[in-house]
């Protein structure tokens, strides 16, 4: 009744072509933008702006690029915060170095520098696949951790390694406050989220879901192994190293290599598989899973603990979180292993149908 | 160049490489079987070394430890192959990997959970001293506990060796991993043999893990050796029992001599992702490994 495509015919190819063809899904999209930009920053409290919602913007942002990676381009990789840790020192670098440089431009120089790195590392992908692939990009993960921390020239030779971003300052203004930190993360989420759906469903999109599907057969029809491998590397270590210079500047306030572990990945990776392989919206809808399933627990724990009238030991706590992360993640894979995105496609199949499902 | 000095590290290098071998055996047996890259490899050494120290903390007989914690694995093997492995059968190879990610979680938060987070030493019985015949004759250090653990690891693929090659149970495994569909097809009961497969991998988790355990003292950092097999999975092949071992050589002896002849020149702390970068190196000329399958590939 409501979400239905009956009777919007299109007349001229642009209007065929555009991203939302479904005006319904138009003004949801208008709606979330309106929500996002002006209501959560009305509304939100510090907290919740500066400790969920720009950290998930931000991995929204990372899981994005991963999932160009791994989603649409069909290469495993475990060394997404490498990366982001590139993107982060980098960025640091050239506003040390180059302090009349626009924070935007160097924030893209520092992706820029991220993609160069993806394209070295990528470089394996043309030889090994699958789980070779994987750990293969392990190599890259240690070893730009522990490049950050021998070589003084990152980190401008600090003592402890741990350094303190510079201000964020766009056109006079100086980014400090939550609010602003959220609102720049999330015109740049926004504007790069733009960007990849429509680099997605272009020709290079195509190339890269061609060499997923079957490498072999991509190359049969012309398609460049090469070029289009390293491409994906390319764009998605971008995307990553944009995250990781936001993740250093709007959320952490410092830039350290520790930041950047495996775990990251890890994480990262788990965001990619829960919300969707191949989906943009379920990059996002992952994020949001992972950044809000701890704090979910955390607050559920407390009214149980109160209801039972038992105190539970700290440690004893860290590791039921550490279990029931575990299992949800299984339970997850087991009941819907294509992800949110994939319910959340089911969710609208259904609402075409009703309230007249036959 | 002192040769008894490269000589000393070298056998050092190539003991330390027995260690990694003992982790990634663990991987490859599940890999074979079941086409599961397990993760959870690390988690369950992890688990197995901490369930056995405690036990033995408690008051328990060392060979009753041993058979304590043997069965708390085999019911570990059949609880993972009943309520993970059943209900994903069929996903892709990617799903099943994010689960053994998730099964990582869920071990280590059980072991601390049961047994306290806190670190123990284990005592085998066998110092971590130079051997003092080599000591005095040849002149180069070699630990007796490394010797040790290689005579365990290498008793362990020879038990291993004759259960694969001349036992039902063992031919049925190989029948499984060669291929399921066909397996099936006469009549090898699946589930049976991976829960066997995941007891068996547990069992060489215990072995992996009272070695560990022994060498750094059982704790949480237990669980990154699983890190550490990774570059020796990929340098020996996914697929292969003898690739696990020869790999573990190669890498253990390769780090050692890096850090200490690299080392100084770049700084130290080679040894976090040396070892990637060779095996790394390495797949470039042989993609699938050194004794992995040759994957034929058809449009």
């Amino acid at each position: 009744m409501i979400y239905r495509e009956a009777g919007q015919f299109k007349t001229t190819y642009p209007a065929d072509q555009q991203v939302f063809p479904i005006r319904q899904d138009r003004i949801a999209v208008a709606m979330l933008l309106v929500v996002a930009f002006i209501v959560v920053p009305l509304v939100a409290n510090q907290y919740w702006l500066s400790a969920i919602l720009t950290p998930f913007l931000i991995l929204a942002l990372a899981t994005l690029g991963l999932n160009i990676l791994t989603g649409y381009a069909g290469q495993l990789s475990l060394g997404t915060a490498a990366f982001m840790a590139v993107g982060a020192f980098m960025a640091y670098n050239f506003e040390l170095r180059m302090p009349w440089l626009p924070t935007l431009v160097s924030f893209a120089l520092a992706g820029v520098c991220a993609a160069a790195v993806g394209i070295v590392f990528g470089l394996p992908s043309l030889r090994i696949k699958g789980f070779y692939l994987a750990v293969a990009t392990l190599a890259c993960q240690f070893f730009v951790l522990w490049a950050l921390q021998r070589i003084g020239w990152f980190t401008n030779h600090s003592a402890s390694g741990v350094i303190t971003a510079q201000k964020v300052v766009i056109l006079g203004y100086t980014f400090s406050t939550p609010v602003d930190k959220y609102m720049l993360t999330l015109c740049v989420v926004a504007v790069l989220a733009v960007l990849a759906k429509n680099m997605l469903r272009s020709e290079t999109g195509r190339k890269f879901m061609a060499v997923r599907d079957m490498d072999l057969a991509a190359e049969v029809i012309g398609i460049r192994m090469m070029q289009t491998k390293l491409l994906a590397f390319a764009i998605s270590s971008f995307y990553c190293g944009v995250a990781g210079a936001l993740y250093a500047y709007t959320y952490l306030g410092t830039v350290e290599p520790e930041a950047f572990n495996l775990d990251l990945s890890f994480r990262i990776l788990f965001m990619v598989i829960i919300g969707g392989v191949g989906s943009i919206l379920g990059s996002f809808m992952g994020a949001a899973f992972i950044v809000l399933l701890p704090i979910l627990l955390n607050t559920v724990a407390g009214p149980i603990e109160h209801l039972l009238g038992l105190t539970l030991p700290a440690g004893l706590m860290s590791n039921l979180e550490l279990i029931v992360f575990g299992a949800l993640i299984i339970f997850f894979l087991i009941v819907e292993p294509h992800g949110l995105a994939r319910l959340w496609q089911i969710g609208k199949e259904k609402l075409r149908l009703w309230p007249f499902p036959h | 160049m002192n040769w008894q000095f490269f000589l000393e590290v070298l056998v050092g290098g190539l003991l330390a490489g027995v260690m990694y071998s003992l982790v990634a055996l663990g991987f490859v047996l599940i890999y074979k079987a079941s086409g599961v890259f397990n993760f959870a490899q690390g988690a369950m050494v992890f688990f197995a070394a901490l369930t056995f120290v405690s036990l033995v903390e408690r008051g328990m007989n060392f060979w009753v430890a041993i058979l304590a914690t043997l069965a708390v694995m085999v019911v570990l093997g059949i609880a993972i192959e009943r309520l993970i492995l059943r209900p994903l059968v069929n996903q892709p190879q990617i799903t099943l990997f994010m689960a053994t990610i998730g099964l990582t979680f869920v071990l280590e938060g059980l072991s601390q959970l049961f047994w306290g987070a806190q670190p123990h030493g284990l005592e085998l019985g066998i110092p971590d001293e130079p051997m003092q015949w080599l000591s005095e004759n040849v002149g180069i250090n070699i630990s007796q506990f490394d010797v040790f653990a290689a005579v365990v690891a290498g008793i362990l693929v020879a038990v291993l060796a004759v259960f694969f090659q001349t036992t039902r149970i063992g031919r049925a495994l190989r029948a499984v991993a060669d291929d399921h569909q066909a397996a099936l097809a006469v009549g090898i009961p699946l589930r049976q043999i991976w829960a066997i497969v995941w007891t068996v991998a547990g069992f060489v988790a215990l072995v992996a893990g009272l070695m560990w355990g022994a060498r750094n003292g059982v704790q949480y950092a237990l669980t990154f050796i699983a890190l550490k097999a990774l570059p020796v999975l990929i340098l020996g092949g996914f697929e292969s029992v003898a690739g696990a071992i020869v790999g573990g050589l190669i890498i253990g002896a390769s780090e050692k001599l890096a850090e200490v002849y690299l080392g100084p020149y770049v700084g130290g702390g080679l040894e976090s992702w040396f070892p990637y970068v060779l095996a790394l190196a390495f797949l470039l000329v042989r993609p699938e490994g050194l004794f992995g399958e040759k994957r034929i590939e058809r449009v």
